[in-house]
């Protein structure tokens, strides 16, 4: 049975947790209302994209001049996982629920006999990871210094990716990254960048109809100066989606640990307090029987 | 007066402008080009240089875009741009960042069609810091 004292101690120590974690909710849920804001901004743009490409694609008709990026090599050997998680725990299973599903994926692949390549973006995914499969990982971003993401971020990471293309380094790039639902869940998801997945915009966004459109320079040209940026655009939205994600993760674990130290601060006391009255009981019946055996 | 069309102007960042403006100017890939309203559909990559947006209610606004593409349709304009800033908001230095890769990029080419390439696009660069700087 612990002591008045260590139980005193206890309560004490729970409560200062208790503060730390509420402090961390509060400043994950204010960083998560601007995490929401840059990722609402920046969906203006990536649906243009998305029915602008959509619209190339179909004024070029499959024809020959597709670039390399869109079509893929043709082969399906080499995979490439850029793998994004956060920089920082503390959240939940959000990391790991992305470690676990690129796991997965990393898995099939290698049982179909692939050859797979990661990137890590992020320090958390590449703990995880780097325990299994550490001979695969061929680089790591690292954003810890980044205290807003720009789209100079994402760049960056598809560029490296797009120079491995022409190196011909992977055959198939996949895209990992957690979506941003709600608050209180993430969806861990799998995007193919290259080849890229084409025409999934209906291509009736663009209020032009079946307008004939005119091109400078030509179409061929404009798709292969468009899909390097598309693939920039999907990284920076996943890069946003994450944040966002993680925000939201760490907030309501946040919340479980404030909580849970609030009803652990609840039995202590209330522990503590049987225990006084204990001794004072205690105390009163050895003054009583003392002053009655006189 | 002019009739006005939908303009807008985003980077990948956020939606700098969403409104019912003149006219245009875009810097595109092959000229610089006025877009008004019921402009044939057009699309086209455009390079490093200002946009001008003349306003409904009047006034102009100026924009400094590095790369990116206009979408043009009769009835609107939109132009994505892979960054935007208003001209009063340049951060010189990040021109001159820019200035300076693009020279290490046409000094490290390998072959004569990137090197012409990249001095193509340093020489937009440059044309666009002699347009602004005055300003």
């Amino acid at each position: 049975m612990p002591s008045l004292k260590d139980l005193r101690n206890r309560i004490a120590s729970v409560k200062a947790t208790q503060k730390i974690t509420k402090a961390m909710q509060m400043v994950a849920a204010a960083k998560l209302r601007r995490a929401q804001e840059a990722a609402e901004a920046a969906r203006p743009y990536s649906e243009r994209m998305g029915s602008v490409l959509a619209n190339i694609t179909q004024a070029i008709g499959g024809g020959g001049d597709a670039p390399a990026l869109m079509t893929g090599t043709g082969k399906d050997n080499v995979h490439l996982l850029v793998v994004c998680t956060a920089e920082r725990g503390l959240c939940g299973g959000f990391n790991s629920q992305i470690a676990r599903h690129a796991r997965d994926h990393i898995r099939r692949l290698l049982a179909d006999g692939k050859q797979v390549k990661i990137i890590c973006v992020g320090k958390k995914g590449f703990d995880i990871l780097r325990r299994d499969y550490a001979s695969m990982i061929i680089d790591r971003v690292d954003l810890r210094e980044v205290k807003t993401l720009g789209f100079v971020n994402a760049d960056a990471i598809a560029k490296k990716v797009i120079h491995l293309f022409s190196e011909g380094a992977f055959d198939v790039c996949t895209l990992f990254y957690s979506q941003f639902k709600s608050v209180i869940s993430q969806i861990p998801t799998a995007q193919q960048i290259i080849p890229a997945g084409v025409a999934s915009a209906p291509a009736a966004v663009v209020d032009g109809g079946n307008a004939v459109y005119e091109y400078e320079p030509e179409p061929g040209e404009i798709l292969s100066d468009l899909i390097p940026r598309n693939i920039s655009v999907q990284v920076f939205r996943a890069l946003l989606e994450n944040a966002a994600g993680e925000m939201g993760a760490k907030m309501s674990a946040m919340d479980n640990a404030t909580r849970n130290a609030g009803e652990m601060i609840n039995k202590l006391s209330i522990t503590y307090n049987r225990q006084r009255q204990a001794q004072i009981t205690k105390e009163l019946i050895e003054i009583i029987s003392g002053a009655e055996a006189l | 007066m002019a009739e006005a069309f939908k303009f807008e102007l985003v980077s990948p960042e956020r939606l700098l402008v969403s409104a019912e403006v003149e006219s245009v100017v875009i810097p595109g890939a092959e000229g610089e080009m006025t877009v008004m309203a019921h402009h044939a559909p057009v699309m086209t990559t455009i390079k490093p240089g200002v946009v001008t947006v003349k306003n409904a209610s009047g006034g102009e606004d100026r924009y400094v875009v590095f790369g990116g593409f206009a979408d043009i349709v009769p009835t609107g304009c939109t132009l994505l741009a892979e960054s935007a800033v208003a001209v009063k908001d340049v951060d010189r230095a990040d021109l001159a960042r820019r200035i300076q890769e693009a020279k290490e990029d046409a000094a490290d080419a390998k072959d004569d069609q990137s090197r012409s390439k990249a001095e193509q696009f340093l020489s937009q660069l440059t044309t666009l810091e002699g347009a602004i700087l005055p300003a």
